[in-house]
């Protein structure tokens, strides 16, 4: 690994022992001899397995659930239906206060996505679980499902979650989060070209070779240990004592090394409903993914569409940006309010823009729930600002690399959402790249800097 | 439902549990053998995790049944290391940082050795097509696949 020095040099005593040098992972001897401890190498005693009964449908009302099939299949120890579960309406981010609750644990009156966890069937093996689950009866009344941002703000599109009202997330600043800086009109009537384009996504499963799951264990003292592969054990902790109206001293979360997350793994759809299993049996179980679940359950990236409309100068300057995004959030809320939050401060890009107007919206539609994901609610929005940023530079015939030393933020410029630029190194960034790529740029670009506006 | 016997060499052991029929090879390691190298990531073939040789076969255990392998010589990569010292690729595992979050690890590592015990001389084309059926999703594969021609070189320094 190369180390740049010549860069904020003054800022630094080169005493580095550790960066720039190559160290073994702490964890690796146990990988490569087989002996590194996941949550599902262990076994206990009368382990049960659970297994969810799922809806078939993107939306439909529950008339009925007849489980008296299912409890007759050889092995079956229990069934799990929404009156078991002490306090079934909850939301993650209820924690650090981004309500309402607005998903069931265990779906009571609808279903609103296909998938949607609707019965639990407790059996010694996961094969007589599995038999015992085709045997529950579940009445369904099929409703018209929303299937896409667009048809989801059609007027009189069918409302996807009665908790939220509307098919979009209220925030405090309105039916968006909104970011206002400068006046983007004025910005547009000054621009030499104005750009307007849109980008959309798919969503995105995160595959984790390690299936989600957790492993459950009633202990004498009247706790309840769980082994899990959560990649947020305090937002699990917490949500579980909510949910399981259980205080957080009887609930012990071991976790450990996760076989691949990239966030997939920081909703709680798995250790409430199998730490209750364990309270209602006395017994230990086991509630793992099968990858079939883990690929169309578990929630993805969320999809997202995004309208960008800049305004540019022939020098150069980006003077004006406006944005419209959607978030589609699927039918709950999970962490995608947090995640249209954050993408609304990021679509300035990491470009200095004096007049900037967004709206970001987090919506709900009859899919999977999205939710947490590699930078989600920024990532895709910055495959949309740099390609946006490309066309820019083309549409003045400009080099693509010094268009974005023009619109470089540097240290005190001040963003659009009002936090004032520090630490930054992009510009010296761009000028190694330069190098390394031998893409190479005048001179005036090499000679700026992020510690001043000069040059 | 009534349980049969499977005997077989694990790791050089003799080893023997009654199993449930239909028991896979995956689950019987795991759950009645105390090893749980080879992982379940797909219980369906696709990913690679549950690799082990059987008879110096490169098999996937969760397609297979315990009671056919009544006799077989069984080996994972718990089995590799011989006491501290360990097997060239594993040493070159951890020298090329060829595992993230390890899951693969364990079935990356028995496809590389059995490429190895055919073939010591890889070329990097041998090394795709020896792990191609071994889905990894953290480290990336060019550090697997240089990590095992980083061991296919000391295996051969060695030997010279």
């Amino acid at each position: 690994m190369k180390l740049s020095k010549n860069y904020f040099a003054d800022e630094r005593t080169d005493d580095f022992t550790e960066i720039g040098q190559p160290r073994p992972r702490s964890d690796i001897r146990g990988h490569v001899t087989g002996r590194t401890a996941y949550f599902a190498d262990r076994t206990f005693p009368g382990l049960l397995h659970l297994k969810m009964v799922r809806s078939p449908h993107h939306h439909a009302r529950i008339r009925g659930i007849d489980t008296s099939e299912a409890e007759k299949h050889p092995g079956v120890a229990r069934i799990i239906t929404a009156k078991d579960v002490p306090q079934n309406l909850y939301t993650i981010l209820i924690l650090i206060h981004v309500g309402p609750e607005d998903e069931h644990v265990l779906a009571e009156d609808k279903v609103r996505w296909k998938g949607e966890a609707v019965v639990a069937v407790l059996a010694e093996t996961a094969r007589a679980a599995e038999e015992a689950a085709a045997k529950v009866k579940v009445d369904y009344e099929v409703l018209p499902a929303v299937l896409s941002i667009e048809d989801a703000l059609k007027p009189d599109a069918p409302i996807v979650n009665e908790h939220h009202g509307r098919n979009y997330y209220l925030y405090d600043s309105g039916e968006c989060r909104k970011v206002r800086f400068g006046d983007v009109e004025k910005g547009f009537a000054q621009a030499d070209h104005i750009l307007e384009e849109s980008y959309s996504s798919g969503p995105i499963e995160h595959a984790p070779l390690e299936t989600s799951g957790c492993i459950v264990t009633p202990e004498a003292n009247g706790r309840f240990t769980c082994y899990t592969n959560t990649q947020a054990m305090f937002f699990t902790l917490d949500n579980a004592s909510i949910i399981l109206q259980m205080p957080g001293h009887k609930l012990h979360m071991v976790g450990g090394t996760v076989g691949g997350g990239f966030g997939g793994k920081v909703d709680v759809t798995i250790e409430p409903v199998a730490i209750l299993a364990a309270k209602l049996t006395g017994r230990p179980v086991s509630f793992i993914y099968s990858r079939e679940e883990e690929m169309q359950v578990s929630s993805p990236r969320a999809a997202e569409r995004i309208v960008i409309k800049d305004g540019v100068m022939k020098d150069g300057r980006i003077v004006a940006r406006q944005v419209t995004a959607y978030i589609d959030a699927g039918a709950y809320s999970r962490h995608s309010p947090y995640g249209a939050q954050k993408s609304a401060a990021h679509f300035p890009g990491p470009y200095t823009i004096s007049n900037v107007a967004i709206d970001s919206y987090c919506v709900y539609t009859n899919r999977t729930p999205s939710s947490a994901m590699r930078g989600f609610g920024v990532t895709i929005g910055d495959f949309a600002l740099e390609v946006q940023t490309d066309k820019l530079a083309r549409l003045i015939g400009m080099d693509p690399l010094e268009f974005r030393f023009i619109n470089a933020y540097r240290d005190g410029d001040m963003k659009a959402h009002r936090q004032p630029t520090e630490g930054a190194a992009l510009i010296e960034c761009m000028q190694e790249a330069s190098v390394i790529a031998g893409w190479p740029v005048s001179e005036r670009f090499m000679k700026m800097s992020s510690r001043t506006r000069e040059g | 439902m009534a349980k049969i016997s499977v005997q077989f060499t694990l790791n050089g052991s003799e080893r023997a549990e009654f199993v449930e029929s239909g028991t896979t090879l995956l689950a019987a390691l795991r759950d009645k053998m105390d090893d749980t190298s080879p992982k379940g990531g797909c219980h369906q073939g696709a990913c690679g995790a549950c690799t082990v040789m059987i008879d110096g076969e490169l098999r996937l255990s969760c397609l297979t049944l315990a009671e056919t392998c009544n006799g077989a010589q069984i080996r994972t990569t718990a089995g590799l290391a011989n006491g501290e010292v360990l097997h060239p690729l594993q040493r070159a595992f951890e020298d090329a940082f060829a595992a993230q979050c390890g899951f693969c690890t364990p079935g990356m590592i028995m496809a590389a050795a059995a490429l190895l015990e055919r073939n010591p001389n890889p070329d990097r084309a041998d090394v795709v097509e020896a792990i191609s059926g071994n889905v990894c999703r953290c480290t990336g594969y060019e550090p697997i696949i240089q990590a095992v021609l980083l061991a296919a070189r000391a295996n051969s320094t060695s030997a010279a």
